[in-house]
This record gives structure tokens, C-alpha cells and sequence, in this order.
């Protein structure tokens, strides 16, 4: 198995030489792999780009995906967006924060699932969109949320 | 209205069109290889006759756009294609379409602009949440680099990670350049110094996969659909919110908002009546019953003080507090202003905390006029176009329905009373604000 290392030196041959555009990609290899952008992921993301830390963090905190606090090993996104809102996202995310037992931005006591709120996820003709760990899930009616949930649960 | 033609969907009406060798039983390829043995202007003249514009919500005519890159003898430098893949517009729903249905085409269509502007390397800026399009693209160009069509022209898709702002152009590049997101100021235009300073043309997803359509049927066939001669070709309608049968509708330029909402989409359900409609976008100046029957096209449109924007048509039905609407709207530009410039950052803070005190009852009716004039202190003042993404809704919503607001401020709030579809719907901007609470 190749590590973080190697895995962002072959991201970066993919843009020329001397440009910083590998750092997106590479957070998000740093973030697959250490599950959120610590300071030493960012450290690790640093030294493969021959760049400051602290770069590696003005770029990571200007995007919603990189997450700069531990997350759950589950993300449930809910759109909020007023697409979805016009046919009842609230009811759904309302749903999710009972089975769940969280409000939007936070994490499961047991470190399984966070949970968010987001922008629209260009889903609008089948509302209500919810992402689950980045797969969308269309047409989600609040009746649908004990089952996914359960889901998530047994997959452990 | 003549039988409506599908181009940029045509061959995947009924499922996806995925497959190297279905696309190719279907024409694919076949107007590449036209391209490659036409000298490179004469393909960017063909784009020109077309009157082909920019369906990203610029309008902007491809053909010229493509005529300002300067050619390869004339510069030092490499010249990029960039695709604008990172659809993030609230309601649009069209480029997800494409890249599930039509990954070939697009790709196609890459290698098509590639070769009019003489370019060796093109970037595919496909939005982070977009994986199962990620992954369908990828499998598509890797297939096509396989049989060898890709040539010598390399073609990488990089990926977002949310930032509604690098849909901007020049956001975009930057976002491309490994740096936030935050828009240059132009000019200079992308086309002379763009992506790592080098001349860059930028197209969004559907142009693009126009362009295989354009070469395929003749500019002037193409022209001939639609309204001529600024309103060529067709759209993929994104019909959605309180309607029958929501969905993507690629039909010509022209056809009215009622005729997509309620031939094609069956109209508003539960008996309730249209209130207003959300047209080309959450950017632009919502459209009220009485204008349904405008075509959609960008002239008529424009008479009109709307735009064709990125075909979007949101049915919003008189369940819905208009407040809540431009409230939620103005929360949506707030998140995702990029901070760089100061009537944006501060102007979108201040358009939420009015519209929270309307729809609270608390302001008066002063407010209202002190919330078209902070619009106008955003509109055309900003470097990009999001701070007049977000003013021209809400200041559409204040002046056509002022009505409404001033019954907020009568009825010491909301006089849907907790019954409007929007009521309490939360905003991703209030989980943020929650975070810092928590950290404080």
C-alpha cells in the first residue's frame, strides 16, 4: 500500500511543474486517509507540496468539504436549499436531528455520524436530496429517515 | 412551437449513454474527427455562425469567446480549455444531467474547443459533490484515452470542495491554481491571462457539449432553432419546486414559462395557485404570474428585466412566504460570499438581518426602502458577480411584493403564522454560527 507520500507526488504530475494546483486534490486524499484535516495532516500535506502548513490551511478553510474538526465516519448532508425547501426539506432534517439525536454540525456521541445542513446539491427535481457519505439519495421523505439511518448503523 | 429537437441529451432519452462503442453507434466522435481536419479558425467560425451562447448564465457568445485566445505562434505560453463543471447555481440541475447521460459528448465536445483554440491540456472543474459525476466522467475519458481518440491532447478532471464561488471564472482558476477561490479583478480576461497566466477559454459543461451538435447539423441549422438570431439552439430546462413533474426538459429557446410549467411540468399541484417563480437562477429577479407567458429567450426575457440564466424554473405556489423566499436566497449569497470585497461581504450580512427582522415584524416600513438601498450599494459594485446575485432577488422580492412585507411589519410578523413551506427552514450559515458559539 503506497502512502500519503507517494499517493500526492502522483497527484501532483498531473499539473505543471511549479504550480501549487495539487494542493486541493491532495487535502483530499490527506482527509480520505486521516478521516479530517488535523494540524498534522496538514503538516503531512506541507512537506509533500514543499509548502507551509499554514497555506495548506488558508486553502482548506475557504472550502465547506475539508473539514478542519473531526467528523463522524458518516456524513449526512441534507439540502436546504429552497428547491428542496419548497418541498419540505426542513421535515427531513427535522427527521434526521430526532433519529439522531444531534442538531445540524454536530457529531454522534459515538463518533458515527455527522450530520449538516448544506447549499444546494443540484438535485432540485427530486427533492428532498440527501448525501449520504457523498452519495445522493433522491426524492427522501422524512418516513425514509429511520431506515437510512439503521443503514448507516449496521454498516458500521 | 415546431417539433422540439434534442441535441446535447439526443441518444439518452431513455438511458444513459455511457459506453465508448454506444456512443459511437449513436455518431460520437464522428464531428471531432471533422474538427481535426479543419484548420482551427474555421471550427471557432463554424461556433460563431452558430450564435451559440454561454449556457453557464453569462450568455456570452462562444464563438467570439473562443476568437480571443490568441494563437499559439502569437504566444509564448501553453493555452488552456478549462470546462466549468462545478453547477453549484441554486435549482440547476442541468450539467449533472449531462455528465450522467452524455460523458462522451462532453468529452467530445473538450477535444472539439481543444482544437480551435490550439490547445494541448484541458481542465474539467467538476464540483466536489458531484461524485457519481466524477466517477462517470473519469470512466468515460479513460475509456476514450484507451482508444486512443484523446490524441495528443490531455484532458484532467479536477475537483472542487465546495465553494458556490468558484463557479465564478475567475474564481474558478484560481481554485484551479491550488489558492482560495476569491475572483481577480478583471481585466485582464481569461482568454489573454487565465489559468497560470496563460490564455484560457472557459466554458460551461453545456456549451461545451453543444459543440459536437453545432459541427453535427451545420452553424446554419443550428441558428435556425430557438429564437434567431440571439436565442439559438436549445436549453435543458431545470423545472423544479411546486410543480407536477419536475425535471430536466432540454427544449428549443422560446417556449414560454407557462407552457414548461404547466404542458410540460402538469402544472402546480394540491390545487394551489402559482405565487411567483424563481427564472434562470437564484441570482436574478424572480418572475410574477402576470410575465408567464414570456418566451425563454433572452431578448424577450430581458424586455422584461429577467434572465435566461442557467434555465432554471422554480414553481414557488402561494404556500410560500415571499420573506422566507428572499430571506433564505440572501442567506445562500452571505455563505457563500468569498469576503474579498466589501459591499458583498457586508452588503449580503445586511440583507439577512433585515429580512430576519421583516419577517420578525420588528422593522418598519423605513426598512424596506434601507433594504433597496443597500441592493443598490451592492448592485454593479462588486468585483464579481455575487454581490448582484444576491441584491437583484431581494430587491425583486421588496418591490414586486411589497405588499407582503408590509404586512409583516403590520401583523408584528409572519402572517402565514408558522404555515409558509419556507417557514424555519434552516440555512448552513446558522450551523457555522453555532459552531463559533460553541468554540466561544
Amino acid at each position: 500500500m503506497t502512502g500519503l507520500y507517494d499517493e500526492i507526488q502522483e497527484v501532483r504530475r498531473r499539473y505543471p511543474p511549479g504550480t501549487r494546483s495539487a494542493v486541493m486534490p491532495a487535502l483530499r486524499l490527506a482527509q480520505e486517509r486521516r478521516g479530517w484535516l488535523s494540524r498534522e495532516a496538514l503538516e503531512e500535506v506541507a512537506d509533500a507540496l514543499e509548502l507551509t502548513p499554514a497555506y495548506c490551511y488558508s486553502v482548506a478553510s475557504f472550502y465547506d468539504m475539508f473539514h478542519l474538526e473531526p467528523v463522524g465516519r458518516h456524513t449526512v448532508e441534507v439540502c436546504t436549499n429552497v428547491c428542496c425547501g419548497l418541498v419540505n426539506a426542513q421535515a427531513v432534517l427535522d427527521a434526521f436531528e430526532r433519529e439522531l439525536g444531534i442538531e445540524p454540525g454536530e457529531t454522534t456521541a459515538d463518533g458515527e455520524v455527522t450530520l449538516r445542513a448544506v447549499e444546494c446539491l443540484g438535485g432540485c427535481s427530486t427533492p428532498t436530496i440527501v448525501a449520504i457519505d457523498h452519495r445522493y439519495r433522491q426524492s427522501v421523505t422524512p418516513d425514509d429517515v429511520p431506515a437510512i439511518v439503521e443503514g448507516l448503523r449496521d454498516a458500521g | 412551437m415546431p417539433d422540439s429537437p434534442v441535441l446535447v441529451l439526443a441518444g439518452a432519452e431513455e438511458a444513459p449513454l455511457l459506453e465508448l462503442d454506444a456512443y459511437r453507434a449513436a455518431g460520437g466522435y464522428l464531428q471531432l474527427e471533422r474538427a481535426r481536419a479543419m484548420p482551427p479558425p474555421e471550427v471557432t467560425q463554424e461556433l460563431i455562425d452558430s450564435n451559440l451562447r454561454g449556457r453557464g448564465g453569462a450568455f456570452f457568445p462562444t464563438g467570439r469567446k473562443a476568437s480571443f485566445i490568441p494563437s499559439p505562434d502569437k504566444v509564448a505560453k501553453p493555452i488552456y480549455v478549462t470546462v466549468n463543471a462545478d453547477e453549484s447555481e441554486p435549482g440547476t440541475f442541468k450539467d449533472r444531467e449531462i455528465m450522467l447521460r452524455v460523458p462522451h459528448r462532453l468529452i467530445e465536445g473538450c477535444l472539439i474547443a481543444a482544437h480551435a483554440v490550439q490547445s494541448k491540456q484541458v481542465y474539467i472543474y467538476v464540483r466536489g459533490e458531484y461524485l457519481a459525476e466524477y466517477e462517470t466522467v473519469q470512466a468515460a475519458l479513460d475509456e476514450a484515452r484507451e482508444a486512443g481518440i484523446l490524441a495528443d491532447v490531455e484532458i484532467v478532471i479536477h475537483r472542487g470542495a465546495g465553494a458556490y464561488i468558484c463557479g465564478e471564472e475567475t474564481g474558478l482558476l484560481e481554485s484551479l491554481e491550488g489558492n482560495r477561490g476569491q475572483p481577480r479583478s478583471k481585466p485582464p480576461f481569461p482568454a489573454i491571462a487565465g489559468l497560470y497566466a496563460s490564455p484560457t477559454l472557459i466554458n460551461n459543461v453545456e456549451t461545451i457539449t453543444t459543440m459536437p451538435k453545432v459541427l453535427e447539423l451545420g452553424p446554419k441549422e443550428f441558428a435556425e432553432i430557438g429564437v434567431p438570431p440571439d436565442s439559438t439552439g436549445t436549453r435543458i430546462f431545470c423545472l423544479s419546486g411546486n410543480v407536477r413533474r419536475p425535471g430536466p426538459y432540454e427544449l428549443p429557446h422560446g417556449i414560454t414559462a407557462r407552457h414548461l410549467i404547466e404542458d410540460v411540468g402538469g402544472g402546480v399541484p394540491d390545487e394551489r395557485s402559482l405565487k411567483a417563480v424563481m427564472m434562470g437562477g437564484s441570482s436574478f429577479p424572480v418572475m410574477t404570474p402576470d410575465d408567464l407567458d414570456t418566451p425563454l429567450d433572452a431578448n424577450s426575457l430581458g424586455q422584461k428585466g429577467y434572465f435566461i440564466g442557467s434555465g432554471v424554473v422554480t414553481v414557488i405556489d402561494d404556500r410560500t412566504c415571499i420573506v422566507q423566499f428572499a430571506l433564505r436566497v440572501a442567506q445562500f449569497y452571505m455563505h457563500e460570499s468569498c469576503g474579498k470585497c466589501t459591499p458583498c461581504r457586508v452588503g449580503t450580512r445586511w440583507l439577512v438581518q433585515l429580512l430576519r427582522a421583516v419577517e420578525a415584524g420588528t422593522a418598519a416600513e423605513r426598512d424596506l426602502d434601507l433594504l433597496l438601498d443597500v441592493c443598490d450599494r451592492i448592485i454593479g459594485k462588486c468585483l464579481c458577480v455575487l454581490g448582484d446575485s444576491a441584491a437583484m432577488p431581494v430587491a425583486s422580492c421588496v418591490t414586486k411584493f411589497r405588499g407582503e412585507f408590509r404586512e409583516h411589519l403590520e401583523h408584528g410578523g409572519c402572517p402565514f403564522g408558522g404555515d409558509s413551506q419556507l417557514d424555519g427552514l434552516f440555512a448552513p450559515s446558522d450551523q457555522h454560527v453555532r459552531g463559533r458559539e460553541a468554540l466561544a
